[in-house]
């Protein structure tokens, strides 16, 4: 169990910007929860479905090309969000609307599971049909930005890493900003808040739970697209961020925007801080403990409430 | 639960079930088949494990590959470690599968819904990466040449097929077994409505645990035989996603919380996905993910109760509704002797105080209730009545002060504890077992006072009888009528025959003619002997009903005594109606 002070400082620095596309994917994650309370379970596979969009988009359709290898990645990323958008959009239209907001009161039977089950189902689909369609190949987005370094006393600073950072970052604040000041956003808070009310207010809760569930899986299929240049990926990748996703979540507390974003960054810097004193495999696992500690300790999180009447 | 007969039916069912596979394993001609066969009954088996939790318990998993796994695992270490033969590991495979459930259960326990299920996901997931960095990516069983039966290796595959079908056959047993204690009757309840089984005395703590560590061990056992069958294993192949959700999906296919489901899922599924996994596998890697995939969505769009139910539903929709026999007649039951407490009252409630984050909910309450009292506690809403029952019931522990029963302190004690020493309650939203029938919800609370199965039945009659609701015993407790409902949960809390209920607005949203008869039940209650404390925010019934008045207003007691003395009470006025009023009462006073 012993490091220096310098790798302590390079873990937490790794830490922050690795957490910063975490905190990306959780707000996407959040937004969802937040607004439908529906645990999606596919929301790994969306964000695998952002970096084969991204990756494709940088190799084979010549957004790189007049871009360079440079801009490349990052507008790619960019990009991956509205394609997944539209993804999610068709599902929630065929699919998920009708186990869930208006269409819920249909889903007897297996009762309040059917909406994680459907989501657990579209899970499986993503993942193997990606699975059908990309191949088992691992794959990475190449840039250049990820092989070099910036020099900050000892410490060393991935470019690729603080590229991505800063856009997870404006990409968050923009989100944040949305829901807190325009109408759409109001209206989707609303929606979240207290749907019945909603409805009684002339809030059309399904578009908004729409709305809400697609920018969810877009948001994070563009921390998908920010990931992708900096590590490699096949079609089961989307699993190994749901712990992720979901201890984030949790930590914030489940329901909470904020919350979301700065318990995927805590967890990004446990993570990276781990290996300081784990192996390098058992990094998810230390998440996972942790994400067991919060329930212990404060199953309601950082930012969250619990409510309970009898 | 079900009667004798039906229950010799289902043994039946499945001595029958078991034939036909032993035929059919006969007329197999090949390996691969056989195979497939075994696979389907392992699969049966995990499905049937993971129902006794989750269908029978309502406590969904998303992880019980972690089960599945560490019993393949314990089989294949035990071999090639300990040279330990899979006749010995396989059936330590169930306290393998029952002590994980134990330690998975403990801290996950604390959660409910959604979150318990996604909890659950992690723990496979996490054991994964565990079994990888120990250097056990792929593990094969090594083959023994000479002594190959002792080591559970055969030559026939018919032989596994024959072992597989004796575990399912188990497996099915203990779950008819679950279904027709009160082991499965307290699972039902805690899945239809947990606050109120545990309120009836339902130790739903251990009935969880229980049925975790069942579940797992089932499960384990079946990952150990599995690793025989298979010879190789990876973590993707027993810890994976895949696993988890196919124990799930098979027993949701065939029918959640039913004995056939899992077996209808398997039987279905299992091949389907087998086969096109083997024709289309090299061309179509992850066909068998997607067929599940869409299985899984097709039965939440269409028939998200399962195949069995939804056949189960078309037979009886056929079927003429047969006339059901009347009750029998309730045995007389020797009426309470009014127990005396050793001098003093019976509920003594000393300084109860209790705050949610910045709101102080209840104050300084101090109340004393005599054995064979009729009290009532009224205030207008928000006056923390609600919050004082669920002190006194457990349901919340104070932040300071303490609550006497009988001589005893029981605050800090579990809902089911309380329940135990005699206090039973209502609720204030009337908590049924909605999809079991009004006796059977009674009997529930029954079980606490209750010797055996029997006794607990007789009781349950009695308590209808006593509130009158002994015609409707068979109704399904979903389809009541608010009075009914009321009396129902009324029953179920008298079953036991406690010395003190609490009666949380068993009044609200009645009728006038439902009125009366309603009050007529309870003042009978505190004939017989059991001490009553009800809450209330009408004034005008209470004044007629009970002997005894306290005034709770914003978490205080502002007054009690006598009803006509707290009815003229100023401040109580002014709580109910404000300052104006009792302004207006002062000067047509004058």
């Amino acid at each position: 169990m012993s490091f220096s002070l310098i790798d302590f400082l390079q873990a937490l620095t790794a830490g922050i910007l690795v957490g910063s596309a975490y905190a990306l994917m959780c707000v996407g994650l959040g937004i969802i929860f937040g607004a439908m309370r529906v645990v999606n379970f596919a929301q790994g596979d969306f964000l695998m479905l952002g970096m084969y969009a991204a990756f494709y988009l940088t190799t084979g359709y010549g957004v790189l090309a007049f871009l360079g290898p440079y801009g490349g990645p990052i507008v790619a990323a960019f990009l991956a969000g509205p394609i997944v958008f539209a993804v999610g959009w068709l599902v929630h239209r065929f699919i998920v609307s009708r186990v869930t907001g208006s269409g819920a009161a249909a889903s007897e039977g297996a009762g309040a599971y059917g909406q994680i089950l459907t989501t657990l189902g579209l899970s499986l689909i993503l993942q193997n049909g990606a699975l059908i369609v990309f191949g088992s190949t691992p794959t990475a987005i190449r840039s250049p930005l990820s092989r070099s370094s910036w020099e900050i006393g000892d410490v060393l600073l991935n470019q690729g890493r603080c590229v991505s950072f800063l856009v997870a970052v404006v990409v968050a604040a923009a989100v944040y900003l949305f829901l807190g000041h325009t109408r759409l956003g109001k209206g989707l808070r609303a929606a979240a808040d207290n749907s019945q009310a909603a409805i009684y207010m002339g809030i059309d809760v399904d578009r908004a739970h729409r709305l809400a569930w697609s920018l969810g899986v877009g948001i994070t299929a563009i921390a998908g697209g920010l990931v992708a240049s900096s590590q490699s990926f096949q079609p089961y990748t989307g699993f190994d961020f749901v712990i992720v996703m979901y201890a984030g979540v949790v930590l914030g507390g489940l329901g909470s925007i904020l919350g979301a974003f700065w318990g995927g960054l805590l967890i990004g810097i446990v993570q990276q801080a781990s290996t300081l004193v784990f192996p390098y495999q058992l990094q998810n696992t230390c998440i996972f403990i942790v994400f067991l500690l919060i329930i212990f300790l404060r199953p309601q999180g950082m930012f969250g409430r619990l409510s309970e009447r009898t | 639960m079900r009667t004798r007969p039906e229950s010799n039916r289902q043994r039946w069912a499945i001595a029958a079930v078991a034939a036909a596979v032993l035929a059919l394993s006969l007329v197999l001609r090949s390996a691969y088949y056989e195979l497939v066969l075994t696979q389907v009954l392992l699969w049966a088996v995990m499905s049937l494990g993971w129902n006794i939790l989750c269908g029978y318990g309502g406590y969904f998993s998303f992880g019980h590959a972690v089960f599945w796994g560490l019993g393949a695992y314990t089989v294949a270490l035990a071999m090639i470690y300990l040279n330990l033969s899979p006749w010995v590991s396989i059936p330590f495979c169930a306290v393998v599968g029952a002590v994980a459930g134990a330690i998975i259960g403990f801290p996950t326990f604390r959660l409910k819904g959604h979150y318990f299920a996604l909890a659950m996901l992690a723990y496979p997931l996490a054991m994964l990466p565990i079994f990888q960095w120990l250097g056990f990516q792929e593990l094969a069983l090594p083959m023994k040449r000479e002594t190959a039966a002792l080591y559970m290796q055969f030559e026939d595959p018919r032989v596994y097929v024959v072992l597989a079908l004796g575990l399912m056959v188990v497996a099915l047993s203990i779950s008819l077994w679950v279904e027709n204690s009160r082991f499965g009757m307290a699972l039902t309840a805690i899945k239809q409505n947990e606050p109120a089984a545990e309120a009836a005395g339902i130790d739903t703590w251990r009935w969880k645990m229980l049925a975790l560590m069942l579940s797992g061990a089932i499960a384990a056992v079946a990952g150990g035989l599995y690793a025989v069958v298979l010879l190789v294993l990876t973590p993707d192949t027993v810890f994976g996603m895949l696993v988890s959700a196919q124990a799930l999906i098979l027993a949701l296919f065939g029918g959640v919380g039913s004995l056939w489901g899992p077996i209808i899922g398997a039987m279905v599924l299992v091949p389907l996905a087998e086969g096109l996994n083997a024709e289309l596998g090299n061309v179509l890697p992850g066909i068998q993910g997607v067929v599940y995939g869409v299985a899984i969505i097709v039965i939440i769009l269409c028939a998200p109760e399962g195949v069995y139910w939804r056949v189960l539903d078309r037979l009886n929709r056929n079927k003429k509704p047969e006339p059901r026999a009347t009750v029998a007649a309730a045995p007389v039951v020797a009426l309470l002797q009014p127990r005396g407490t050793a001098g003093g009252d019976l509920l003594v409630l000393r300084g109860i105080g209790i705050s949610f984050g910045g709101l102080r909910a209840l104050d300084q309450i101090d109340l004393a209730v005599p054995p064979g009292g009729l009290y009532g506690i009224i205030g207008p809403n928000g006056a923390g009545k609600t919050t004082l029952f669920n002190v006194i019931n457990g349901f919340l522990a104070p932040g300071n002060g303490t609550a006497e029963f009988a001589g005893e302190k029981i605050t800090g004690l579990r809902p089911n504890r309380i329940c135990r020493r005699g206090i039973g309650r209502t609720f204030q939203v009337v908590r049924a077992f909605a999809r079991m029938s009004v006796l059977e919800n009674v009997i529930v609370g029954a079980y606490v006072g209750a010797p055996d199965d029997t006794a607990a039945r007789n009781m349950a009659l009695a308590a209808l009888d006593r509130v009158g609701l002994s015609v409707r015993a068979d109704a399904i407790a979903g389809g009541l009528t608010t009075r009914e409902l009321r009396l129902m949960e009324l029953a179920r809390a008298l079953a036991p025959n406690p010395r003190l209920v609490l009666l949380d607005e068993t009044l609200a949203g009645l009728g006038h003619e439902d009125l009366d008869g309603i009050l007529g039940v309870i003042r009978q209650i505190r004939t017989d002997g059991t001490t009553v404390l009800i809450i209330e925010h009408t004034m005008q019934a209470m004044v007629n009903l009970v002997d005894h008045f306290t005034v709770l207003d914003h978490g205080r007691l502002i007054a009690e005594g006598k009803p006509n003395d707290v009815v003229r009470d100023q401040r109580v006025i002014e709580a109910y109606l404000g300052k104006k009023w009792v302004e207006r009462v002062a000067a047509t006073a004058n």
